[in-house]
Order: structure tokens, then C-alpha cells, then sequence
């Protein structure tokens, strides 16, 4: 484990020793670009603090035996990117269901398919929002910088215990393979979540209370963990309406009713501007020099930064869209944040978009700038 | 074994869903027998993983116990999660033959393969029993299901065999008529450091046994009890005397270093440095 101080590291360490920091025990991963960094450094660095971290067979395997290794008590991650987080879609939903906390980072590469697998991109925004079926909701969170790389990991986790729910890291591959200097608390300094455990002779895990108490196997709950849908006490009821209404929504309800306490964003000159821009991960970073560059044209000009993604902060971008004319929504996709802010912008502003894909080429400040002086003259 | 062999004493008071003749009854009685007979009071020292399918059902929710049921063919890396955090469990897996040869296939040979320390028990009623009665990957050459009304195109697998070729430390197959042979294997595959695999040939008078031509269960159970070779018997025979042909008893018993053993002498070496 890192001692504090500044330190020079690459993202994807970052992110591997905050996970460690904030009490990881358990990883298991499948090499993938440009994940597989995440797994090399925790199979050198987690033994040492006594946590296992194992090579599955693939995504479905890796997400599947932290699942379990969650319901022992521990703190447990896997990584990877757009292909295996595909993989792992239909046991996230068995993660949701039965309220178990794990972390997934994916740092995401160019898709769909194999893409451009050593490229960066940002097309998994939705896939971290809807990729299960069913009805649920996603706790996603997303960096734009080693040290958030840092910060975010501990965030998640705590997400995750605090919550009982699978939290999505949603990095991308110039945030997982750039380096920075970053600073390290000291340790006191950090805030570590634990799960809620039951008290001896409780028996409702499932229900009772928004956030139930998780039991860890092997304590003599006798705890009956299933992703078909059940009563309080774990019990399958997979017939009755009511049963399924309650459970469902109270899961859903826990992350969405909760929303202001889980949302985190970077906010500048929202206030006062007349044209604003809604980003995040890589490409926020290109955003802060062309608002800057805007605000000195004349251009009065705000930001906002989503370091959460799910739930979508809605507040935050609402009061943009009443200040501002118009919002430009850079993003290294085919539009998908784009759709979010225009939902929550409902006419109160044009949401102009502005996507660029392919080869890893980031939106440059040159562009987003381009874009403000046009439409803020 | 002072005390009498008592279900209830193992099971939570909930009507379970099999159907009338089911073979999963057989299995569910025949294993809490021998963790009777193995002197467990109750399933405090057990961890129980499923996925998807009738026989997923067996431990859960019925046994008083710590059970997960989990998504189709997963319940081996779910059960590989919960061992290696936690190898002072007997971490046992039921399922069914689709769910563990069929959607989860690639888990039950790598853990075997890792010599993970827990017990797969398949229940192999050699069709896709919940869903109506599919072709299943153990579905015998020629005969009809839902989906190969006109007969099944493909082999059957032989899962215990594929599963010994893949490094476990024990192998056993029975039919839900030699119960007392089960019951031993069960003990046996629950105390075998390394990775314990029992196949169950069962019956499933609904969705197989009614539309291959048999009047009832007891008429599945005759046919398992007539055409059962013992592995002595089966080495004695051709290949084309084994055809159709239930080779049964235990095909692989050895010992291996098991992944729990190899994970932690690495966690050792490295808290070391």
C-alpha cells in the first residue's frame, strides 16, 4: 500500500492502489486493453496485504466469483472494458437484485465490438446505465484525471458498501494509461464505508428498511441470496405482483431517492453565463482551456464537469439550461450524454452536440471552442 | 448418528416445486443423509451455490443453510468466489445438466482444471426439464425433445469423463436407483481436498420420461437399473456394447494440491517480501 505523499503514477495504478486502500480483498479479472493494467498491479500488490486477486476464464467467471466473494464480507472489484463489461451485463443485474457491493471499473475503449482496442472512447455511458435488462439503476462515476483515479476508486467503493449495490467506475483508456503526479492522503484522512452487518437474530436482509443489513456467508444467518425476485427475508416469490412492485422499486428507489447525496459535479460560472458546456472523463479536460479561452473572447461561459454519471445530475444541469442559451455536449461518441442533458434541458436551452470517434483522437480545446464563439456570439 | 436422520432438521418448511417422481427429491434426501452420517448437526459448516434450473432448486431456498442461486451456468465461479475467501466452508454446487455442461460448460472445466476445492453436483436428467423439455447437451442421439421433434441430431456429452480429463480429484456417476452408492460418494466428494464432481443420472418423468415412451418414473428407474454398468463391468466391454449404456461408480480418486492450498502459500510467499 502506498504511503502518502505526491507520487508520479499512471491511472490504472492509481485506481488499483485506492481500491487497495479502501479495503479491496478480493479481484478478479480477464486481461483486456486497456484494462489489463488494473489486474497486473493488484496480482503484485494485493497478496501483500492478504487479498486474492485471480485470473478467470473470462468476464462472466470474473464478475460472478467476486459476487460470491462479495457475500463473504469482502470487498471485492473486477476490471475490464466495452467487450467484457458486455460480458458481465446479465450478472450486474444479478449483483443489483441481490443488493451485492462490488466495483467495476471499465475503462473504455473505441466499440462497438472489437473497434479499436488500444483507442480510447467514450460509448459505454449508456451500457453503464442500461445494460441489464430489466428495470434498475446504476451508481456510474467518472474521472478525468489520475488523482480522480484515485479519489473516485475510494468513492466507489464506498458507494458500493453504503448502498449494498454494484458501482461502475467508468474510466477510459487516456485516464487509465496517462501518468500524473498525484497526492496521497494520509490514511486517517481517507473516509472508508463498511457495509451495515445485522445484529445476531436478524433475519431480514432483503427488505424492511431502504438499505438492509448484509450477513456474510459462513456467520450463521443461514441467508438465502437469490436473483429471482423475493421477500424480505430472501424467500423466491416469483408470481406475485406486488412482491416483485415493492422489491424492484425499493431497489431502484435507494439509488435515485438518494441522488443528491450521490451526485458529484464540478461546477464553473453556471450562474452567470450564456452559453454552458456539460462533459466528462477525458473529454473535460480539453473543455477547461476552451472555456477559459471563451470566457477571455467575451463569451460568458460555463462548465459543467459529471463526475457522476448515474444517476444523471439532473439539479446541476437544470440550472444550466435556465442560465444558459445554449449547451454544448462534447463527447467521444455518436451522442449519448447529448440525449441526457436534452431530457433534463427540456427547451429551457439548445444542446448542441459535439462527437468525435475514431483512432483516439481527442475533441481538442481548438474544436469545443470553435463551437462557443459560433453559437455564444 | 445417535440422533435419527431427520429431513426436517436440514430443510426450511417450504413446499418444494418438483414435480410428482422427480429425481431431484432422491438427490436432495440421499445428500442431507450423508451429511447426517457425516455427524452435521446442522449446514453451519456448508455454503451452498445454484443457478438456474429444477435441480437449482434442490438447496435453495429449502436448505437451512447459506445458499446463493445465481444466473444460468455461473453457480461454479459464485461458489469459487465464496471458497477461496472462505476455505473453512464445505462450498457444494448443485445444478442441473444445462446448467452446468450446457450454458456453463467453460466454468466446471476450469475448476476442475484449478482443482478448486468444492463439490459440483449435476443432476442429469438429460433434458432442459424447467423450461419443457429442449434438447439438452446430454440428450441421447436420436431420441425426441420439443426442440428436435424428429429426433436429436447430436452425441450426448459425457460429462464425467470430460471432467476427470480435466483434473479432478474425484469423479462418481450414479442413477437416482443406487442411492446408497450416492450417499457414500456424497460423503466422499465433500471431504476430497481439491475439486469433487458427482454426475446423477435422474429422472424427468415430465419433460423426458412421458415423451420418449415411458408410463412413469418407476418405468425411468427400471430402465437406469437395466442398462447400468459399473466401471469394472464397462472396461470389459466394446464400444458398441456400451452404447446406451449408464457407465456408473467412481472414475477418478486422487489427491492434488488444491487452489485454496496454492492461493494462500502464494499470499504467504508474498506477505513475506
Amino acid at each position: 500500500m502506498l504511503n502518502p505523499g505526491i507520487k508520479f503514477m499512471q491511472g490504472s495504478q492509481a485506481l488499483a492502489e485506492a481500491a487497495i486502500t479502501a479495503g479491496l480483498r478480493f479481484f478478479a479479472g480477464y486481461p483486456i486493453t486497456p484494462a489489463s493494467e488494473i489486474a497486473e498491479h493488484l496480482a503484485k500488490e494485493l497478496p501483500k496485504v492478504g487479498g486474492i486477486a485471480i485470473q478467470m476464464e473470462d468476464e462472466i467467471a470474473s464478475i460472478a466469483t467476486i459476487i460470491g466473494a462479495s457475500w463473504t464480507g469482502a470487498k471485492v472489484m473486477t476490471a475490464t472494458s466495452g467487450p467484457g463489461f458486455s460480458l458481465m451485463q446479465e450478472n450486474i443485474g444479478l449483483a443489483f437484485m441481490t443488493e451485492t457491493p462490488l466495483v467495476i471499473a471499465d475503462m473504455q475503449r473505441a466499440g462497438p465490438s472489437t473497434g479499436q482496442a488500444t483507442k480510447c472512447g467514450q460509448g459505454d455511458v449508456m451500457q453503464a446505465r442500461w445494460g441489464t435488462h430489466g428495470d434498475y439503476a446504476s451508481i456510474t462515476l467518472s474521472p478525468n484525471s489520475v488523482q480522480e483515479m484515485f479519489d473516485l476508486t475510494i468513492r466507489a467503493f464506498n458507494l458500493a458498501e453504503k448502498y449494498r449495490t454494484p458501482v461502475i467506475l467508468l474510466g477510459d483508456e487516456i485516464i487509465a494509461h496517462m501518468r500524473e503526479s498525484i497526492i496521497i492522503p494520509p490514511k486517517n484522512s481517507i473516509e472508508i464505508v463498511n457495509r451495515k452487518k445485522p445484529r445476531p437474530g436478524e433475519t431480514m436482509f432483503f427488505g424492511g428498511e431502504e438499505i438492509p443489513p448484509m450477513p456474510s456467508i459462513g456467520e450463521g444467518f443461514n441467508v438465502t441470496v437469490t436473483g429471482s425476485t423475493h421477500d424480505e427475508y430472501g424467500i423466491r416469490i416469483t408470481a406475485d405482483p406486488v412482491g416483485h412492485r415493492k422489491l424492484v422499486k425499493r431497489l431502484v428507489g435507494k439509488i435515485l431517492n438518494n441522488a443528491d447525496e450521490i451526485v458529484e459535479v464540478e461546477a464553473y460560472n453556471t450562474e452567470n453565463c450564456k452559453i454552458g458546456v456539460v462533459s466528462f472523463g477525458c473529454t473535460s479536460r480539453a473543455v477547461y482551456e476552451a472555456v477559459e479561452r471563451a470566457n477571455e473572447k467575451g463569451v460568458k461561459t460555463g462548465f459543467i464537469r459529471l463526475k457522476t454519471l448515474w444517476p444523471f445530475p439532473e439539479k446541476q444541469v437544470k440550472v444550466l439550461a435556465q442560465t444558459a442559451k445554449t449547451i454544448l455536449v462534447p463527447e467521444m461518441n455518436l451522442r449519448q450524454i447529448f440525449f441526457e442533458v436534452t431530457r433534463v434541458a427540456e427547451g429551457a436551452a439548445k444542446v448542441v452536440p459535439l462527437n468525435k470517434i475514431g483512432g483516439g483522437e481527442m475533441i481538442t480545446p481548438e474544436e469545443i471552442l470553435a463551437v462557443l464563439l459560433k453559437e455564444g456570439a | 448418528m445417535s440422533e435419527e436422520f431427520s429431513l426436517r432438521t436440514y430443510l426450511r418448511d417450504i413446499q418444494p416445486p418438483f414435480c410428482a417422481g422427480c429425481g431431484a427429491f432422491t438427490v436432495m434426501n440421499t445428500f442431507l443423509r450423508a451429511v447426517h452420517e457425516m455427524g452435521h448437526k446442522d449446514l453451519r459448516g456448508f455454503a451452498f451455490c445454484s443457478g438456474i434450473g429444477c435441480s437449482s432448486w434442490i438447496p435453495s431456498p429449502h436448505f437451512k443453510a447459506d445458499t446463493i442461486h445465481v444466473t444460468h451456468g455461473r453457480s461454479i465461479p459464485v461458489a469459487t468466489g465464496v471458497k477461496l475467501m472462505r476455505p473453512d466452508l464445505n462450498v457444494v454446487v448443485f445444478g442441473g445438466d444445462g446448467d452446468i455442461v450446457g450454458i456453463g460448460l467453460s466454468h466446471l472445466i476450469h475448476a476442475a482444471r484449478r482443482n478448486v476445492d468444492i463439490t459440483v453436483v449435476m443432476v442429469n436428467n438429460m433434458i432442459y426439464g424447467m423450461t419443457g423439455g429442449q434438447v439438452a447437451p446430454t440428450t441421447p442421439f436420436k431420441l425426441p425433445t420439443t426442440t428436435t421433434p424428429y429426433g436429436n441430431f447430436e452425441r450426448a456429452l459425457d460429462a464425467s469423463k470430460l471432467i476427470a480429463s480435466a483434473g479432478a480429484c474425484y469423479v462418481a456417476r450414479w442413477t437416482t436407483t443406487h442411492v446408497s452408492q450416492l450417499k457414500e460418494s456424497f460423503k466422499t466428494a465433500v471431504n476430497t481436498k481439491g475439486f469433487a464432481f458427482i454426475e446423477v443420472i435422474s429422472q424427468c418423468p415430465t419433460a423426458f420420461g412421458r415423451r420418449v415412451g415411458f408410463k412413469d418414473a418407476g418405468e425411468m428407474l427400471q430402465w437406469f437399473k437395466a442398462n447400468s454398468v459399473t466401471v469394472e463391468e464397462a472396461n470389459k466391454l466394446t464400444e458398441e456394447e456400451l452404447q446406451n449404456k449408464i457407465v456408473v461408480g467412481e472414475f477418478v480418486k486422487k489427491e492434488a494440491p488444491s487452489l485454496t492450498e496454492t492461493v494462500y502459500a502464494v499470499l504467504k510467499e508474498a506477505q513475506k517480501k
